[in-house]
């Protein structure tokens, strides 16, 4: 009763209209302007041209603006508040620490945009030059793009459906002026939806180099990331690893280590081995990671010494696994 | 013409007589957690109080792993499909996921907008819910497709729906609360208040309160924006492991299975009543209740 439906089978993201009937069949069907469910919408007799199954005219923009991109790497995770968009921002500004590399952090969370609080540009603007949008810069090789930038203010909520958000990732994709990058992360929202199968259809020409999936420990995360590996499996993005955050918490007081979330099905770890997916490493739930966080300091530059700093750094820095992309992609 | 009510959905939902939606804007927060112990706290505030919990959360459904509903299946009956009861032959606690259709637990759902709005419509218009006194939903993290497809279908019902906020201290859930709250102004559902998750952790070891996630904020923005603030939890890892329970072993599954599962959920709510979380939720559940009749008197 339960059909997926199959991401690489829908490349146009604006395959199903806002105003589309329930069952639409996707403009690029073959049924498109045929089926019984378009009886009656408007968009009808445009799809029974033909004409919607033509490629999306976005797409030789993005190639086009990706060409100067060197390696694309997606950050995920299925399940929210596991700290996506934390390791993100680590792995921009661990990046971003070697002065001849040119970052791109780019926040593809339409309807929680986390990114520029984590970094501390939270009031800044988007300013558009003939050449695109500008990205804000945390620094001159850090460059951001978030659409928390673009709210008048914090509180306001984007309410959008699905293609409205697939607009604006388009528009993230080709209209942001980029420049030279080496690096490009792409901060995704939690779960696999509009979001996820959008940057991956307009990503599909340039390539995607991998996804780095973050987990904590308990079984619910689990269950999530577990449906995210499928995910990357179904689309065809090599994962480069599972990192388990949140994993043990160290007492200020005792020091003694307790598991806040209990492994109770073996962890990530366990997870990766079953997956057969790399496990990257697990960092431990420091509070001063979130405090950081809200503050938009580098956690790493904070406290270098600290054990969650050290792990996150192995993680980045144990370039086995991000130079493996590297070769792979000559 | 018909009557406003007169919607698939309106019909079956006629003898819901409160729906609570529990949001929260950022993930990871303890929505799930929240919406099973409401559901469980308001199962055993009457001894003949009936309960559905819904998850909309199509793409990451945590109620039946929390509820030890694991791999349960959905009978279709002449009159719909029959919820997954989580207290077996008593039927007061009805269950409704995405997560019981599917075949492997490992299956992901990559669904755009429209199949998800499709499916929402079918939770709300084709479950057999029955009579029930509360509708717990269960949503994903944003202000998106499943929240408009929520307060869409249920505009026939939009009087009797109320929502609970959660959120944790720190200022990045705070940023994300915040528009949840605008998106319930906007739609205009009452509030019964905001709840403060993940507030403190009390070492297991010395009993030293370490605020893993900051403290106060819920509290400090119910204030601001002159909300009811339900009250904090602390992290809990006693209801953590609860609610994430290993899966019982195969032979004890089957023998659960053909029981309807009472057994084991049974033990699930005898167990949360001994959580040291469990207390401090029931007066939460308390305090919004309070908030339930005020809202009765409106359209």
């Amino acid at each position: 009763m339960i059909a997926i439906q199959q991401a690489v089978s829908t490349p146009d993201p604006l395959s199903v209209p806002a105003n589309a009937p329930e069952h639409c069949p996707g403009t690029e069907s073959e049924f498109a302007g045929k089926a019984d469910a378009c009886a009656g919408c408007a968009n009808q007799e445009t799809c029974a041209s033909g004409a919607a199954r033509e490629p999306d005219p976005a797409l030789p923009f993005v190639r086009e603006r990706m060409s100067t991109v060197k390696r694309k790497i997606l950050v995920l995770s299925g399940k929210g508040g596991v700290g996506k968009s934390t390791f993100t921002a680590q792995l921009g500004w661990a990046f971003a620490a070697d002065e001849t590399l040119q970052t791109g952090i780019m926040d593809v969370d339409i309807c929680g945009p986390s990114i520029p609080t984590i970094l501390g540009i939270a009031s800044e603007q988007v300013h558009a030059s003939s050449s695109g949008w500008s990205p804000v810069y945390v620094q001159d090789n850090l460059g951001v793009m978030s659409v928390g930038f673009m709210l008048p203010s914090s509180k306001d909520a984007v309410m959008w459906r699905g293609p409205k958000k697939n607009g604006l990732i388009s528009q993230f994709l080709k209209d942001v002026d980029w420049g030279e990058l080496d690096y490009l992360v792409i901060d995704t929202p939690p779960g696999t939806s509009d979001e996820h199968l959008s940057v991956v259809t307009y990503l599909k020409e340039s390539g995607i180099d991998g996804a780095v999936v973050i987990t904590t420990p308990q079984e619910v995360a689990l269950q999530d990331v577990r449906r995210e590996i499928d995910f990357c499996r179904k689309v065809g993005i090599p994962v480069i690893g599972l990192v388990e955050n949140m994993s043990g918490f160290v007492c200020p007081n005792c020091k003694n280590e307790s598991q806040i979330f209990k492994p109770s099905t073996g962890g990530g770890r366990r997870l990766a081995q079953d997956t057969s997916v790399d496990f990257l490493g697990s960092v431990p739930l420091d509070p001063r990671i979130g405090k950081s966080a809200d503050y938009g300091v580098s956690f790493l530059d904070e406290y270098p010494e600290s054990p969650a700093s050290i792990a996150y750094l192995d993680i980045i820095d144990s370039k086995s696994h991000f130079p493996c992309i590297e070769g792979t992609r000559g | 013409m018909a009557s406003p009510e007169d919607t698939p959905v309106g019909r079956r939902l006629r003898l819901v007589k409160h729906i609570i939606i529990v949001c929260s804007g950022k993930g990871g927060v303890g929505k799930s957690s929240v919406s099973t112990q409401l559901a469980l706290s308001l199962r055993s505030s009457s001894p003949t109080a009936r309960v559905g919990i819904l998850d909309v959360d199509l793409t990451g459904p945590s109620i039946p792993r929390m509820l030890g509903l694991d791999g349960h299946p959905v009978h279709q009956s002449s009159d719909g499909w029959v919820p997954v009861y989580a207290d077996g032959s008593e039927a007061r606690l009805a269950c409704m996921s995405v997560g019981f259709l599917l075949k492997r637990k490992e299956d992901s759902v990559v669904w755009r907008g429209p199949k998800k709005n499709a499916m929402i419509r079918q939770f709300l218009s084709d479950v057999r819910w029955g009579e029930l006194d509360y509708l717990v939903i269960d949503t994903p993290p944003g202000t998106s497709d499943e929240h408009l497809s929520l307060v869409e279908h249920m505009a026939p019902v939009h009087s009797r729906i109320s929502a609970v906020i959660v959120t944790t201290p720190q200022a990045v859930a705070l940023l994300d609360a915040m528009k949840c709250l605008s998106f319930t102004r906007a739609t205009s559902i009452p509030l019964l208040g905001l709840i403060e998750n993940m507030s403190g952790y009390v070492c297991p070891c010395c009993g030293e309160i370490s605020n893993v996630f900051s403290t106060g904020g819920g509290e400090e923005m119910a204030r601001r924006e002159g909300l009811r603030f339900l009250g904090s939890l602390p992290v809990d890892t006693e209801l953590v492991s609860l609610l994430d329970a290993t899966e019982p072993d195969d032979q004890e599954a089957n023998v659960m299975l053909a029981e309807g599962g009472s057994r084991h959920s049974f033990r699930l709510l005898e167990r949360y009543e001994k959580t040291s979380t469990a207390p401090l939720f029931r007066a939460i559940v308390e305090k919004a209740m309070t908030a339930l009749p005020a809202l009765e008197g409106r359209e």
